[in-house]
């Protein structure tokens, strides 16, 4: 304590510079996100600039066929972008309905006691690593989809997308039950009064209260499924098509970057800058994803605050 | 607007299908933890056995009854330890600047909201920028100091928003009592509000560093597979770490490699959960000592 004291005194003899100084080297932290954000955009459009003095944009964007490192080239993204697409879709019919119904279950029905079971394994599932679920997918999923549909392919969109699933579900789960436990009491006390029951107050009256908070839940998890790596690296496969069925093999944005890197791709050519051309449009996707969806928490905060 | 409840079916009706919708709720949170039993189960049963001493003693190998996680333990401990080194300083620094003396202007909003942002970029644009910077532009190779920088820079986010909602958990009546006894906004920061936020800030950023253990997509970027057979000696050695090693294995196609990935995903997740049960344990020792 006496000595606190004496460093409390003796930096108050100080000049105040020392003050400045200190706030001035905190800020410099904190503008340190300012950097990345700016870094990653320079990074991204310097080389896709590049990228497009080789290659018309529009060959880019509406382009069927994606064979960059092929002959004969082509760098049509659509196959990608509806690989990834793929991997979200099935995402979302795993993630959402289990999410939003495990947030319903915590928020209206669930015990303080079985809340704490839940929450616990909801935490560790969304801290278990991406590797992992890529190996759970390609040593358990597929074979057991094998087993079911003996057409599956060894590399497939389905198995990927259902740990996609199962990655984005914790996240769901966690933001749904924020934004249900922030309608007040006297909504639910309301419609109880008038003789709702809980299937009719939780559906009509605290889900649509919370529904710009749930929106936001999905659109959050989808877009870390748009950027999810590993699983579909793994499990996914690399041939970059056009595709619905679940049962091929697909190639994700994501995975074609990987690939690319995984190979030796000398610096300035073409296809080392097909690596930034995609993920550019990786970015540009999750952050107006991610905008979208504070815009939608910004409202649903100030409904009730 | 006044909210209508039009219902459908008698009463005993509603009351089944309000029971039924319970259920339901209920039956698929249990699937949650069903999940999760079964991918624990199942890597277990595949890895257990090539669980011994030799597996953590060994460098990789071509032989999988010789292969072991050395490198990739050892390449984890050094890329964890540098990224804490860079990440815990500048993201609490951020924190405070944010919360203690960021104020109501409209750079610090920009800064809310990038901040915002940065949490949702995925990690393998990290990567890509840590290829481009550090990997190309300044020149650091596939070092551990290369991946360390990008870790950071992936973490860093995380880490600022867990340690500001630690200071602002600290109740300001322990500011204003500091600023009334004339103390200045540092003086304030480093002898009172920092020493209350700790556990929270400690908390926090053992959980993110944790998220940084089990990150694959931006290493494989910076170049980090790659056969080592060394534990790094210094900060621009190469290196592997431990999902790297995982998903080296996992890419090959003999079964045994796989079973060697399940063993070193059991050791992977022994760590993660070593971790998380010191952030636990930090919490509750402080919520005691309160």
């Amino acid at each position: 304590m006496n000595r606190k004291a004496a460093n409390v005194l003796a930096l108050r003899s100080g000049a105040r510079w020392h003050e400045s100084v200190i706030k001035g080297g905190l800020f410099l932290c904190a503008a340190v996100s300012v950097f990345v954000t700016i870094g990653i955009i320079a990074v991204l459009a310097k080389e896709t600039f590049g990228f497009f003095q080789n290659v018309s944009p529009l060959a880019f964007l509406f382009g069927t066929k994606w064979t960059p490192l092929l002959e004969p080239r082509s760098f049509g993204v659509l196959p990608l972008l509806g690989g990834t697409m793929l991997i979200v879709a099935g995402a979302a019919l795993v993630g959402v309905p289990i999410g939003l119904a495990s947030a319903i279950y915590l928020s209206e029905y669930a015990t303080p006691r079985m809340r704490g079971v839940v929450k616990p394994v909801l935490e560790v599932l969304a801290g278990v690593p991406t590797v992992v679920y890529g190996y759970f997918a390609l040593t358990f999923v597929t074979p057991l989809l094998r087993r079911i549909v003996p057409a599956t392919e060894v590399f497939n969109a389905a198995s990927a997308s259902l740990v996609v699933g199962v990655m984005i579900l914790p996240m769901i789960a966690s933001l749904c039950d924020d934004a249900l436990r922030a309608v007040p009491n006297s909504l639910r006390q309301g419609a109880y009064a008038v003789g709702a029951t809980s299937y009719e107050v939780s559906t009509r009256v605290v889900v649509p209260a919370a529904l710009s908070g749930i929106v936001a839940s999905f659109v959050l998890a989808l877009s870390r499924a748009i950027g999810e790596t590993m699983a579909v690296t793994i499990a996914a496969g690399a041939t970059p098509k056009l595709t619905l069925n679940p049962l091929e093999s697909i190639q994700t944005m994501t995975s074609y970057i990987v690939q690319v890197s995984l190979g030796d791709t000398p610096a300035g050519t073409v296809q080392y800058q097909t690596l930034f051309a995609v993920g550019a449009l990786l970015f540009t996707l999750t952050l107006v994803a991610n905008i979208g969806a504070h815009k939608l928490l910004k409202k649903f905060r100030e409904v009730y605050e | 607007m006044i909210p209508t409840l039009k219902t459908t079916g008698g009463l005993a009706r509603r009351r089944r299908n309000a029971k039924l919708f319970a259920y339901f709720c209920m039956v698929l949170t249990w699937m949650c933890i069903v999940l999760l039993a079964v991918l624990l189960v199942h890597t277990t049963r595949d890895g257990i056995g090539w669980l011994d001493l030799q597996f953590l003693t060994e460098f990789p190998s071509r032989f999988p009854e010789r292969a072991g996680i050395k490198s990739a333990l050892w390449g984890t401990v050094w890329l964890i330890g540098m990224t804490a080194a860079f990440a815990i300083p500048i993201g609490t620094g951020a924190a405070i600047y944010l919360e203690e003396f960021g104020g109501r202007n409209r750079i610090n909003h920009v800064l809310d909201i990038v901040i915002a942002n940065l949490a949702g970029v995925p990690s393998i644009v990290y990567g890509i920028l840590g290829l481009a910077i550090f990997v190309r532009g300044l020149g650091l190779g596939r070092s551990v100091l290369a991946g360390a920088l990008t870790m950071t820079l992936l973490i860093l986010p995380i880490i600022i928003i867990a340690a500001r909602e630690a200071l602002k958990a600290v109740p300001m009546s322990i500011r204003h009592a500091a600023f009334a006894l004339g103390a200045t906004p540092w003086q304030t920061v480093r002898f009172h509000v920092l020493p209350s936020a700790l556990p929270g800030i400690l908390t926090g950023t053992i959980l993110a560093l944790s998220r940084a253990i089990g990150e694959t997509a931006p290493l494989i970027m910076i170049g980090a597979l790659t056969y080592v057979a060394f534990t790094p000696q210094g900060p621009m050695d190469q290196f592997t770490s431990l999902p790297i090693q995982i998903f080296n294995w996992i890419a090959r196609p003999q079964q045994e490699f796989h079973q060697l990935a399940a063993a070193g995903i059991l050791v992977l997740l022994a760590v993660l959960l070593l971790m998380n049960a010191t952030a636990v344990w930090i919490r509750h020792r402080a919520l005691r000592i309160k």
